[in-house]
């Protein structure tokens, strides 16, 4: 290594190095990120011997730094010699998993479980695995809920005595003192049954599962829901009424509300989970009190799930079960206190339709849609309108019209920009749903309107919405509805309305076309150059530059480049700059 | 009250002398961690200090159960809120220590309106060896770097650092006067005057607005809150205090907001002490589960009352702080003390309870024997190893000797904060900007 030419290439690593301990946390971490650069240069050896225990004991730094150094160390087998020395990373990893910071034990844990992947048979019984028991059998807690997470991967590659005893760890931290680590069991119980031989599952992991789903912490109660979910899915169905049922019918009916709405929230998982008998005999009723629930959170979580559960059920029932069970609380559900129960269903009642069928439907959504429509609360119309696709294919928009052109107009006067903006985006999805008469004859005004509204955000989705249109109904239409009336306003004395008229030209200008452009547009803009607002005056210049490519290069000869020419002599610095610009970027110097 | 007779100063190494004391030097809150080795106090000035319990020594013995200092950190700093035009106190409010997780530890401190979590941990190797400098730091001409080095690891002197992990603020309008964490271990609360606000540990960005007492109309304000605690074991039960002398326990299982209570702790007034001040010593200065969690102790201005979670219509214990000023409330009202919060204690078994009173007196009821006693934290009898003597502060008119006459108490010596070791009998007791430490008997 000694030498002229070694020192060169040594200096930006020896910087790397001695970096690692700047005192600017932005310059350790880059040396962190660098990490396999200074392994190289290190060599498999040294990084062994030097590096990998100098970072075991680094693990004073700053959350940012261990995190990277986690993420790094999951991808450093090559650079420690590959396979056979991957265990040399366990001990750095193994300390930063006994960090109090989540994220960077969470990052450690994941950088084991993607090395164990690399180890031998053999390493994996010889290092891995008692480095899960150590940390498995840690003094303090933040280690304990790590190994947790590490369980599920070596199980599978280990001897049938060495799994008896990952079973026993397992086991131990499922009953441990602290609540923490009982959840992280919990949070992997799952993971780790799908692992395990079946007869455990239903030795072992019932066991478990019953008990972390009846502990104190409701904090723990509600993971073991999750668990539930795969649990059930490993079992034979013939099973499932003795060995998990007893389980989740406590869950739906907890005492406290946050477990309920983690039943509520994994229902459609556990739908799928348990199989259609199971579903109609048990969860219907079960998903009916959900709907029902006293607290509105719970209610919320069940009402998203409607669609999900109904379209899941099975088919020869599914519509009796809609009819005589769902929809009596659905209906109550429309009226209920909470608005975000009301909203959360308004963004999934629509969904009911397509399964219901266009005479249910009539008879007994509509009033609903009907309903909801006229809701106080803005966010539950909204959801409605954004739906209408899944109605209209069944029944036609048509019946709903009459009722829908209030809520739309209502809410394109809201008093909250951001309620009139929501309502602009589903523009053209409404004129693609109710077609271009409905819409010219009653749409069309507040789509204009718009385009003066006093909030900024709102006139420039008003113009994207214009654009969106004369996509939709093509240029002729825009042609005699919407260009005569954004080019009226480029007279308007507001000189943000003229502005408008600019900023429509900019969107508008391609889906019209070249005829359009040239003859109605260029015209307008063109005249507007003589403003006496600078602001207008560059944002001409921008305009042109903007529909420059739509137009022939006769008209951008003759007419557009005198204008620019003349813009680029402007007092003004900014209307002279954008001119400059324009006539770069149109190649017309 | 045979034990506590026997309490002893041991340690007065950190007492400020009276004479510089300045108004940021007033210690504003006291507590022990879940295992008794440290203990931190908060000031006015925002500062923590974190006393460290020292090692028994084969050399020393004796020297066991001495608490030094361990750490010190300026915790908050003074701030201004531009919007509403309003000075922020660095003074720190509350002081909670986190169930110890790693070799580190954690605490909560909150100001008026921003909690923080700190982190106290020990260092005690450096990193050595740089490739560009040598070890005195004299920059090496790069043309002579031959090889690489890597840092090594090397013992070093022990240094305590605290680190601000957390800063959990933009959540309170009113005052924060409590702070609880919950036994998950994953979640705790903030109390201000009207609202309770839970968080998570581990996330800065959004609390929960679980209890909102604040009327639609603030001229319809009746009450505040005053204090707030997680149940030690049900993760589920918290309970507040108010104004009123009322406690009220939530059960956070039934809604995600608990403004509906489903216990209503209260004592009916008596009416034939009923006075204009009535309503003014009702209030509840503190709040506090037994470790047992069967019990909470309330503290009003005369009074510490032991009520049964499962007895709501009076306290199974009435025990009276300082019943001798009963006559004096008015000059109490005129000089503002009548509004002094006084916090109380529980021993590690619950047998004994501990609260403060004036003239730096402090109280000790024992639960079992029914017997009181007034101690008092003073500077006269701090000296190591001395013995407390009991006081007494006498009604009548005859003075026996030792007494102290109502009169002569000083009403500007309280004692206001204090804690008790978790499992053993050792006390810090928080009087201005003394803190004393008693423990039992050295045996």
């Amino acid at each position: 290594m000694a030498g002229a030419d070694g020192d060169d290439s040594l200096y930006p690593i020896a910087v790397l190095i001695d970096e690692l301990r700047n005192e600017d946390v932005q310059l350790r971490l880059n040396s962190i990120k660098k990490l396999s650069t200074i392994a190289l240069a290190l060599g498999v050896e040294r990084t062994r011997t030097e590096l990998l225990p100098f970072l075991t004991d680094t693990i004073y730094d700053e959350d940012e730094v261990l995190l990277a150094l986690a993420e790094q160390l999951g991808n450093f087998t090559m650079l420690v010699g590959g396979p056979e020395y991957v265990h040399c990373l366990l001990p750095p990893l193994e300390s930063l998993a006994t960090v109090e910071e989540t994220v960077v034990r969470d990052k450690a844990v994941e950088s084991l479980r993607k090395i164990s992947q690399e180890h031998s048979p053999v390493d994996l019984e010889v290092h891995f695995e008692p480095l899960v028991k150590r940390l498995a059998s840690g003094d303090w807690f933040t280690s304990r809920t790590s190994a947790c997470g590490l369980f599920s991967v070596c199980y599978p590659r280990v001897s049938s005595t060495v799994k008896a005893e990952i079973r026993q760890h397992f086991r131990t931290l499922c009953s441990d003192d602290t609540p923490m680590v009982r959840r992280a069991a919990a949070s992997k119980l799952g993971e780790f049954a799908k692992v395990l031989e079946l007869d455990y599952v239903k030795s072992d992991i019932i066991s478990l599962f019953t008990a972390l789903a009846s502990d104190e912490q409701d904090s723990v109660r509600l993971l073991a829901v999750e668990a539930c979910v795969s649990i059930a899915t490993l079992l034979p169905q013939e099973d499932l009424e003795t060995l998990v049922m007893p389980t989740l019918r406590q869950a739906a009916e907890d005492k406290s509300w946050r477990v309920r709405y983690m039943v509520a929230d994994k229902f459609s998982e556990l739908q799928k989970a348990v199989g259609p008998e199971i579903t109609k005999n048990d969860l219907v009723p079960a998903f009916q009190n959900l709907l029902k629930d006293c607290e509105a959170e719970v209610r919320s979580a069940a009402a998203k799930k409607v669609k999900e559960f109904c379209e899941n059920l099975p088919e020869d029932s599914r519509e009796t079960i809609i009819m005589t069970h769902i929809l009596p609380c659905v209906k109550e559900l429309v009226s209920d206190t909470s608005q975000h129960v009301k909203s959360a269903l308004a963004s999934v009642i629509m969904g009911l339709s397509t399964i219901l069928g266009k005479d249910n439907t009539v008879e007994h959504l509509l009033p609903l849609f009907l309903a909801q429509l006229k809701d106080e609360c803005p966010e539950v119309r909204l959801n409605i309108i954004s739906n209408l696709d899944c109605v209209n294919e069944v029944i036609g928009i048509r019946q709903l019209s009459q009722s829908l052109l209030p809520a739309i107009v209502e809410l394109a006067e809201d008093a909250k920009w951001r309620v009139r903006l929501a309502i602009i985006e589903y523009m053209p999805l409404l004129a693609g749903q109710l077609g271009v008469e409905f819409f010219d004859e009653k749409l069309n005004t507040l789509c204009m309107a718009w385009l003066i509204d006093h909030v900024y955000a709102i006139r420039e989705a008003a113009t994207c919405n214009l654009m969106k249109l004369v996509e939709k109904f093509g240029a002729e239409w825009a042609q005699n509805t919407i260009v005569p009336k954004v080019l009226g306003m480029a007279n308007d004395p507001n000189y943000l309305h003229r502005m408008t008229t600019l900023f429509c030209i900019n969107a508008l200008s391609e889906a019209c076309g070249q005829d359009i452009t040239t003859k109605h547009m260029l015209p307008v803009v063109l005249k507007m150059s003589n403003d006496q607002v600078a602001n207008v005056r560059f944002n001409v210049a921008k305009s042109l530059q903007k529909i420059g490519p739509v137009l022939d290069s006769n008209a951008l000869q003759t007419e557009v480049k005198p204008v620019l020419e003349k813009l680029a002599t402007d007092t003004d610095m900014d209307v002279k700059y954008f001119a400059q610009e324009a006539i770069r970027v149109l190649a017309l110097a | 009250m045979e034990e506590e007779s026997d309490t002893r100063k041991i340690n007065n190494s950190f007492l400020r002398d009276q004479n510089y004391a300045t108004e940021a030097d007033i210690i504003s809150t006291v507590e022990f961690n879940p295992s008794g080795e440290l203990l931190a106090t908060g000031d006015k000035g925002g500062r923590v200090v974190v006393f460290q319990r020292e090692q028994e020594t084969k050399s020393e013995p004796q020297r066991r159960g001495e608490y030094n200092v361990y750490s010190t950190f300026q915790s908050h700093e003074p701030e201004f809120d531009y919007l509403k035009s309003l000075e922020i106190e660095e003074k720190i409010n509350k002081i909670r220590w986190l169930p110890q997780q790693n070799a580190a530890y954690f605490l909560l401190s909150t100001n008026d309106k921003t909690v923080k979590l700190w982190k106290i941990s020990e260092r005690d190797r450096r990193p050595e060896g740089y490739n560009l400098k040598d070890e005195d730091g004299r920059i090496r001409d790069p043309s002579t770097i031959t090889s690489l080095q890597v840092p090594v690891l090397q013992p070093t002197d022990l240094m305590v650092e605290a680190t601000a992990r957390r800063v959990f603020s933009n959540a309170h309008t009113y005052n924060i006067n409590s702070i609880s964490v919950n036994s998950d271990l994953q979640t705790y609360i903030s109390t201000d005057d009207l609202r309770v606000n839970l968080w998570n540990l581990e996330i800065t960005d959004q609390s929960f607005n679980i209890v909102d007492i604040k009327p639609g109309n603030m001229e319809d304000l009746t009450e505040v809150i005053t204090a707030a605690e997680f149940h030690p074991q049900q993760c589920n039960t918290l309970a507040y205090s108010s104004s009123r002398g009322s406690v009220r326990l939530c059960d956070t299982r039934k809604q995600a907001l608990c403004d509906t209570h489903c216990k209503f702790f209260e004592e009916p007034e008596d009416p034939s002490t009923r006075s204009f001040f009535s309503e003014i010593i009702s209030s509840i200065s503190d709040i506090k589960f037994s470790h047992s969690g069967r019990f909470l102790m309330t503290r009003d201005y005369l009074t510490v009352k032991v009520w049964d979670l499962n007895m709501e219509t009076r306290p199974v214990q009435t025990y009276q702080v300082h019943d001798y000023l009963r006559g004096k409330l008015s000059s109490l009202y005129e000089n503002d003390c009548i509004f002094d919060k006084f916090e109380c204690v529980w021993n590690g078994s619950d047998s004994v309870i501990m609260t403060g009173s004036y003239n730096n007196f402090f109280r000790m009821f024992d639960r079992n024997t029914k017997k009181d006693v007034t101690l008092e934290a003073s500077r006269e009898n701090s000296k190591p190893r001395a013995i407390l003597k009991p006081r007494k502060v006498c009604v009548g008119g005859k003075r026996r000797k030792d007494e102290v006459t109502v009169d002569s108490l000083d009403f500007s010596k309280k004692i206001l904060h204090s804690t008790w070791h978790p499992h053993e009998n050792i006390i810090a007791v928080a009087a201005s900007n003394n803190l004393y430490i008693f423990q039992d008997k050295v045996t």
